[in-house]
């Protein structure tokens, strides 16, 4: 990576997040920003920034995106969550808990052979909504699913 | 210091699936120590790069609510026996986890 583009992102994770989203758009596809990671979304407070600041707005709800995880989870300190993209082309997949303080989980990207396909395990802070968001092609596809948290995690 | 991280990439087909288990705090730096009553600083994996042969197959961010101890699994198609799978976690602190192994 070169050094102009290092300093301009760091630069742009200083001056805030209208300034990243300011260079999102400057540096599509938005795969070169990839590597860096997106301080302003997973530092975000509520479910509705992050969604903005991962780029997961928009987003058309798939019956091919599936999102394996319990209904009730007793210890919220261990939440385990599969997801599974049939989309064809998918690139890549972000997890988020609605209502965990810092509502995005994860955010992968797939390639060299890699399946759209994760395994993870989540900490969840109170009974919350689920959403998964796969990008494909230049849209944004989503799921959600409900789990019931009986002890926090958080 | 770093941490070895425990892989196995196991053959189904031309898949390997993986399974990796860091032993990681994950502190999200919004509990409070019972004792002290002192906020415990923010210790978490941020970032996550699993290469096959070298070849970058996953790439992943992560927040502070990735559990405790964390699990990741994946597929990677188009694999063989013998094969190279690496993976190495960087946390907010600077510090690296690392782990390989072979497909089998």
């Amino acid at each position: 990576m070169n050094e102009y583009r290092r300093s301009f992102l760091n630069r742009c994770s200083q001056t805030g997040a209208v300034a990243l989203t300011f260079a999102a758009g400057l540096l599509e596809p938005a795969l070169a920003l990839a590597a860096e990671w997106n301080k302003a979304a997973f530092d975000a407070k509520s479910i509705a920034e992050a969604l903005k600041l991962s780029g997961a707005v928009g987003a058309f709800e798939s019956k091919d995106l599936v999102l394996k995880v319990e209904e009730h989870a007793e210890n919220g300190a261990v939440v385990q969550l599969e997801v599974t993209s049939k989309i064809p082309g998918t690139t890549s997949i972000a997890i988020f808990v609605d209502k965990n303080p810092r509502p995005l989980l994860a955010d992968m990207t797939f390639q060299n052979g890699a399946e759209p396909y994760i395994f993870l395990v989540t900490k969840m802070a109170e009974t919350s909504r689920i959403r998964a968001v796969a990008r494909a092609g230049g849209k944004t596809y989503f799921t959600t699913r409900e789990v019931a948290v009986t002890t926090s995690g958080c | 210091m770093a941490e070895a991280i425990k892989i196995r990439a196991k053959l189904n087909g031309d898949v390997a699936e993986v399974k990796a288990r860091m032993t990681h705090v994950m502190e999200t730096g919004l509990r409070k120590d019972p004792a002290s009553g002192q906020v415990i600083p923010a210790q978490f994996i941020k970032q996550l790069v699993a290469t096959l042969n070298g070849k970058i197959v996953v790439d992943a961010e992560w927040g502070p609510s990735v559990s405790k101890d964390p699990v990741i699994g994946f597929r990677v198609k188009g694999a063989k026996a013998g094969d190279k799978l690496a993976i190495k976690a960087t946390d907010n602190k600077g510090e690296i986890l690392s782990g390989e192994t072979s497909v089998t």
